[in-house]
């Protein structure tokens, strides 16, 4: 569709003889703001939610396809032997970039979550962790396990494969069902502004009789009512979406480990995504009240 | 300008009238008889293009009005005032904005801003043009009505009842501005009950009589 600017600036210019021609409605003007307001408060959030759980997603995917651990599970007086044993293996696979063995107080750290700080891990049969850092396009796993299984057989490879794909698939699902609400939300706005609009042309039924009758033609007629309309829409989802900026940029910044609740918000270009939906909102109030008062003067004709 | 040809309308599958004809031409004068319920609404608005004929051809300036969509529609009407029975005005706007209305609604305010004062006194209403129509009399909305039916110089005027609110002497009144404009070359029409006013205009110029009743439009008689 061809955009038409002489068009698009008669309507922010406007004609006030013809905006006057429809009398100001304040209940329909305050539910299209309060509307506009809030329809577009949460859209800024669900985007700022949306592209949160995406850079989580990326990020989990990233890191974990990155490494993998291999556990090794041997008596006291051979575990040191068959660390080093894996160690040389790792460091002549093809795609490994290094390999390292957790020290005692690494995989204390790893455990303190669930038995605490002061487990003696000394005296405890754990298995002894060895941290494997990919690089390239990574290793050949079947052929590392079965270089492992005949060197040292008591090495479990994990390549997080098993627990990072759900995990990942949970993010990208949440950021679909984020993109989903954010249309569900615009389609409520959507909604709502007919509605609204309808309520107006309904209400100014004898404005409608009057212009026509002095020879008023419908795209006159209805211009009155979708300048005032987008105008409202833009207006109110404006102030909506300053509002969640301002509520985004308040929260915490995410910490270093990129915990997941700190860090929803917006990143560097990032910001300038919110700008679109009071746009969007005024786009979408324009279609919806110039179809609904097409629709409206039909049936009135 | 205005022509009617066999033209047949229904309310609700009950025919108003059938057959009729009627021809509006250029600079002539007419009223419009009638009991109550006969149609003379009806066939006003059949003139205007604010309805559509069951049957037969209703020509607005030489075009079918059935062909014509609702922007031609729209266009034709700047060409016909018309002062409406009940004054349909909009209310929150002052006197001034409303008589203003048809230049304002073809894009053309700028003509008003001479010819208004002009209309304003030319009604004796320039003391209330910002005054809002709730405020008016009942003459006074009349007179507006007509001021605004006759802004953009139309080639027709069509009146319904326009004196049906009024006292005698407002009545003379706007009959004499009525047919001042029709001196002026305008075709007039009028549809009314009141005899008194149709004798008046038939002293002071050539008036041609209509008179529909039993879904049939004739001359009226010489009484008249």
């Amino acid at each position: 569709m061809k955009l038409d600017y002489q068009r698009v600036l008669q309507l922010i210019s406007g004609n006030p003889q013809a905006d006057r021609a429809v009398p100001p409605t304040g209940y329909t003007a305050r539910l299209t703001l309060f509307t506009a307001a809030a329809m577009a408060f949460l859209a800024v959030f669900t985007l700022a939610l949306s592209l949160a759980t995406g850079r989580l997603a990326d990020r989990w995917s990233e890191e974990l396809a990155r490494t993998s651990t291999l556990r090794i599970a041997a008596p006291d007086d051979q575990i040191d032997a068959q660390v080093r044993a894996a160690i040389d293996v790792l460091e002549t696979t093809p795609g490994v970039a290094a390999a390292r063995a957790l020290t005692a107080d690494e995989q204390k750290e790893l455990l303190a979550p669930w038995f605490g700080p002061d487990l003696p891990i000394e005296s405890l049969p754990i298995p002894q962790l060895v941290e494997i850092i990919e690089q390239g396009d990574g290793y050949d796993s079947a052929g590392l396990r079965a270089r492992l299984q005949a060197e040292v057989p008591g090495a479990v490879l994990d390549d997080h494969t098993r627990w990072r794909e759900p995990l990942v698939e949970a993010a990208s699902r949440l950021k679909a069902l984020g993109w989903f609400a954010l249309v569900l939300i615009l389609a409520a706005t959507t909604a709502m502004i007919t509605l609204a609009a309808q309520s107006a042309l309904a209400a100014n039924g004898q404005v409608i009789r009057v212009m026509r009758l002095v020879g008023a033609q419908d795209v006159y007629i209805a211009r009155a009512f979708v300048r005032r309309f987008t105008l409202r829409a833009l207006g109110g989802a404006a102030f909506g979406t300053l509002l969640a900026m301002l509520a985004i940029a308040a929260m915490p910044s995410a910490d270093t480990a990129g915990g997941f609740l700190t860090g929803l918000g917006f990143q560097g270009g990032g910001w300038l995504l919110p700008l679109c939906v009071p746009i969007l909102a005024a786009i979408i109030a324009f279609l919806a009240t110039r179809s609904a008062a097409f629709r409206t003067l039909k049936e009135q004709s | 300008m205005i022509e009617l040809k066999n033209v047949a309308y229904d309310y609700g599958g009950a025919a108003l009238f059938t057959g009729l004809n009627l021809s509006l031409a250029p600079g002539s004068f007419h009223f419009l008889t009638g009991p109550s319920g006969a149609g003379k609404t009806t066939l006003l608005k059949l003139c205007y293009g604010d309805l559509r004929a069951t049957s037969g051809v209703v020509r607005l300036f030489g075009d079918d009005a059935s062909e014509l969509d609702r922007n031609q529609v729209a266009l034709a009407r700047r060409r016909i005032g018309v002062v409406h029975q009940d004054c349909q005005f909009l209310d929150h706007l002052p006197l001034s904005e409303n008589i203003a209305l048809p230049l304002t609604v073809s894009g053309r305010s700028d003509e008003a801003d001479g010819n208004l004062e002009d209309l304003m006194a030319w009604v004796g209403l320039s003391a209330q043009a910002s005054q809002t129509p709730p405020q008016l009399s009942g003459g006074e909305r009349q007179r507006a009505a007509l001021a605004r039916a006759v802004i953009m110089s139309p080639d027709v005027i069509i009146a319904d009842e326009p004196t049906g609110n009024v006292d005698w002497e407002m009545s003379q009144r706007l009959l004499t501005l009525l047919i001042e404009l029709n001196k002026m070359g305008k075709t007039v029409l009028i549809a009314t009950h009141d005899l008194n006013l149709i004798r008046t205009a038939k002293s002071q110029l050539s008036a041609r009589v209509l008179r529909l009743k039993g879904g049939q439009l004739m001359q009226a008689g010489a009484e008249l």
